[in-house]
């Protein structure tokens, strides 16, 4: 059997929270847990993990944003946490030892930015809105960005971008109902939209609000408004094997367990997908091995429902790097909670 | 219950969305043991513009007036309005709402409609 167990509520935001970001290389090598959080109130706030075992916000940055602080991301390194924000910028910090200063602010898309991802490499970043548009900026020495794409292809806002694990694919998902994939074709930056996950696919059929990567890269989660999660799979070895786009198909769809809209899924490394939803709970999943897979497909089991984790609707569940099966959570009601998912033995 | 929102202005005429029959008696459900309202409201015409300002107007008003955890949905009524999916779509994305309600001229739009004394 599975617990969860809440460790604490981290308090300081004055308005909802919308997203979380562990920094990658924290909890490893004995480094602390180390957290950022973005928020309605229009700030950032990092929070770290003290040897006394409590958490405690080390930084509040409440500049340069003037409306909410809708996404943010940590560059592979560590070093840098990249915001995106409603009032049209991306602005990107950098770790100056005690204290996080502005390197950049990425101007661009007409109006609102609502996510922002790096890829494996901390090369590229990209960016999305509300404009419709996908950017692609190139990371260049001296903390400078260059924007190398414009992807225009999504009828509607762009919810969240998010880079594969480990090749050089794009993933947007949007109000328009649809998930796009993206790759350059070769040659000098020219991205284009290599398939799109639609209704007709077996896809969402309302906003698509995020996604997920397994560890491995071959699997894919996406999480709805119209209440359900789909899981997709691509062939790794083929995308290995040769220069050419594998492509990406419907395995199983998870419904049934939602109430009220999925705004965040995230898939951990020993694979389990945990849930945000505007029900309050925080639910996770397991794939079903008894079942024959072969005949049937993959199909997926809830393992552990949390009600009421939060008061409110719960905006982000992001799982820990490091040893322990720590997750974090969200909430409109701008609090984080860190919980440990727990095995207990029957 | 109508009576939380039955003052509120209609963005283009200089009377209350009550008096326009945008909203009656039947236009709000409340179940306070789940904690969730269900709001419907009809558009005065099919194609009417500002159906998303009313929906804005409704929603801020709803949550001055209610817990912070209820869940709100906000709905125009079946048939009312030409574009109803994707009206009731755009009604009911909270961060399509958060993002108008930082517009300046969007939010000024939905305080002169819920505070104006002119009726």
């Amino acid at each position: 059997m599975e617990g969860l167990k809440e460790i604490q509520k981290l308090e300081g935001h004055t308005d909802r929270v919308w997203s979380l970001a562990w920094n990658p290389l924290s909890g490893l090598d004995g480094a602390p847990l180390k957290l950022a959080s973005c928020s309605g109130d229009k700030t950032v706030r990092i929070w770290e993990h003290k040897p006394s075992n409590s958490w405690e916000c080390q930084a509040v940055l409440d500049d340069p944003h003037t409306r909410t602080v809708r996404s943010c991301a940590w560059s592979p390194s560590g070093k840098l946490l990249a915001t995106a924000s409603f009032d049209g910028t991306t602005a990107i910090f950098q770790d100056v030892g005690d204290d996080y200063e502005c390197v950049s602010t990425l101007e661009g898309h007409e109006n609102e930015v609502k996510s922002v991802s790096w890829n494996a490499s901390g090369s590229l970043l990209a960016t999305c809105g509300r404009d419709k548009t996908v950017w692609i900026w190139e990371v260049l020495p001296g903390n400078e960005f260059e924007c190398v794409a414009v992807l225009q292809g999504h009828t509607q806002d762009v919810k969240m971008v998010q880079w594969h694990p480990t090749m050089e694919l794009l993933f947007s998902c949007s109000y328009d109902n649809t998930v796009k994939i993206w790759a350059d074709d070769g040659e000098d930056d020219n991205w284009v939209c290599v398939q799109t996950l639609a209704q007709s696919n077996s896809g969402h059929s309302s906003t698509v609000w995020a996604l997920s990567f397994n560890a491995t890269g071959d699997k894919m989660v996406t999480c709805s408004d119209d209440l359900t999660l789909k899981i997709w799979g691509t062939d790794n070895g083929k995308m290995l094997s040769s220069d050419g786009f594998a492509p990406w198909s419907h395995l199983c769809t998870v419904a049934g367990y939602h109430d009220r809209t999925i705004f965040s899924v995230h898939w951990s490394r020993d694979n389990i997908i945990a849930t945000g939803a505007a029900d309050d709970a925080i639910r996770f999943f397991v794939e079903n091995n008894e079942c024959d897979t072969l005949v049937d497909g993959p199909s997926y089991n809830l393992l552990l429902k949390k009600e009421k984790a939060h008061d409110m609707d719960i905006n982000s569940v992001q799982w820990s790097p490091g040893e322990n099966r720590l997750l974090a959570s969200a909430a409109d009601d701008g609090t984080i909670k860190i919980w440990e998912l727990t095995s207990v033995s029957c | 219950m109508v009576n939380f929102v039955r003052d509120i202005r209609d963005p283009e005429h200089p009377y209350s969305l009550e008096q326009l029959s945008v909203l009656s008696e039947e236009s709000i459900t409340v179940d306070d043991k789940l904690g969730r309202i269900l709001i419907t409201f009809t558009p005065t015409i099919q194609h009417c513009s500002m159906a998303t300002v009313i929906g804005l107007c409704l929603r801020v008003k709803l949550k001055q007036c209610f817990p912070p955890h209820y869940k709100v949905d906000i709905k125009v009524s079946p048939g009312s309005h030409a574009d109803e999916e994707s009206v009731n779509k755009q009604l009911n994305d909270k961060e399509r709402v958060a993002a108008a309600l930082e517009n300046p001229n969007l939010r000024q739009l939905v305080d002169e409609c819920l505070y104006s004394s002119e009726l």
